[in-house]
């Protein structure tokens, strides 16, 4: 595997200050520095922010020389933050767009989730390279994005949104659970971190999943449409290959096929509750060729990457 | 005429909720505000998402909104004045009786 080519670097070396992020700052309470992040200065009546592995602890470490990672464990964090990337620009297309208010705002934690994966991803992937994670995420082509077809697929209505996260979700927490054991501690600890955030998505989707099948014979035709529509994409998820294989080896990684079978356990589980797995008949849908782990994606990816980064590109080095 | 926007008119409108986050062990619910749900367990993820976003809590409470009955804001007089006053109702108004320790 190659690195991502980049012909442009938006933001020079100098300019970087300590760890903060540009044009944000610290959101620290009370506390400087990284990863002291609000315990010292807990009580009743503060709300801090907390205690998490953030994506800038990843880039200190970074900066500061404490962690690389090699070529396959980065070109693994790529394809892990190229999928979070590519959901959570999907996902923040919903913000003002949901049904209900509520759910909005739901379906843009989940985005800012996935965000927030991909950027620790993306931030340790990018330290093989010698690049930050803007210019991966903004300055790479569509062949150079390594996400799987089913993240870019298109939001459709609620139910296909809903459906597509269901898969992801339990994919997801499937292989984070694993991940926690990595031998690659910065992998293992972006993953930890990871796995409570996907465990409410899995909540989050499969409730709506059975309100949808169980609700009125509107929303039941669109969920069962929606499976249909993106179905076909699962497989790619569990498909191994050479990278995976030397990764699994190494204790590094996971080899995709070993997470269906708790997939299809879990995600069947849900779908027979209201009868939606008779209804579908899984197994007989006919499978996409995927490919989005080599860079050949479908129709959908060069509009959406177009969107994602127009500002940054037209603008380098822009910030607000 | 303002056209009268409420619930009944939108049979399919989910109803509305009250929650009540306690931000940490040891402190009360306090109530947060309102949204709307489907149901019960579809309010307590809607509660999770609106109010405890900025790491504000560890325990939630959803209320139908309309489970909960409340005072008559036009009966403020009656009901909430009558105290006004009465400071014999409140410790201090009291005068220590001598030798009495630990008060």
């Amino acid at each position: 595997m190659t690195a991502p080519e980049n012909t442009q670097n938006p933001q020079n070396a100098e300019n970087n200050t300590d760890f903060a992020i540009e044009g944000h700052g610290d959101i620290s309470v009370g506390v400087k520095g990284a990863g002291a992040s609000g315990d010292g200065s807990a009580s009743a009546t503060r709300i801090t922010p907390g205690n998490a592995l953030r994506p800038e602890d990843i880039a200190l470490e970074v900066r500061k020389g404490q962690v690389k990672p090699n070529e396959d464990v980065a070109e693994y964090a790529l394809r892990l933050g190229d999928d979070g990337l590519i959901l959570a620009q999907r996902l923040g297309h919903w913000i003002s767009r949901a049904p209900e208010l509520e759910e909005d705002v739901a379906l843009g934690n989940i985005a800012l989730d996935q965000l927030g994966h991909a950027r620790s991803f993306l931030t340790y992937a990018g330290a093989a390279w010698d690049k930050s994670e803007d210019d991966l995420a903004y300055f790479r082509r569509e062949h150079e994005f390594r996400s799987a077809h089913l993240f870019e697929q298109p939001n459709g209505d609620f139910a296909v949104t809903i459906a597509r996260q269901f898969i992801v979700s339990y994919y997801q927490f499937e292989l984070y659970k694993r991940l926690t054991g990595s031998s690659d501690q910065t992998i293992a600890a972006i993953a930890a971190k990871a796995l409570k955030e996907v465990d409410y998505h899995r909540d989050h989707s499969a409730q709506w999943v059975l309100r949808l099948d169980g609700g009125t014979e509107e929303s039941r035709r669109r969920i069962v449409r929606a499976f249909k529509l993106v179905w076909p994409y699962v497989e790619e998820l569990f498909e191994d290959d050479e990278l995976t294989a030397r990764l699994a080896e190494t204790g590094a990684g996971v080899q995709p096929s070993s997470l269906r079978a708790d997939f299809d356990q879990l995600t069947g589980e849900i779908l027979a509750e209201g009868g939606l797995d008779e209804e579908l008949a899984l197994e007989r849908i006919p499978q996409s060729l995927g490919g989005g782990r080599q860079g050949k994606h479908s129709e959908h990816l060069g509009y959406l990457l177009a969107e994602m980064q127009v500002l940054a590109r037209e603008h380098p080095g822009a910030s607000w | 005429m303002i056209p009268n926007d409420s619930p009944t008119d939108h049979p399919n409108a989910w109803p509305l909720w009250e929650v009540f986050v306690r931000s940490s062990r040891g402190l009360s619910h306090v109530h947060a505000g309102s949204l709307h749900a489907p149901d019960a367990a579809m309010a307590l993820r809607n509660a999770r998402d609106l109010y405890t976003r900025r790491n504000e809590g560890v325990s939630i409470w959803v209320v139908p909104a309309d489970a909960i009955s409340s005072s008559d804001p036009d009966s403020k007089g009656s009901f909430f004045e009558s105290p006004q006053g009465k400071d014999y109702r409140h410790a201090t108004y009291y005068t220590k009786s001598e030798g009495v320790k630990h008060l």
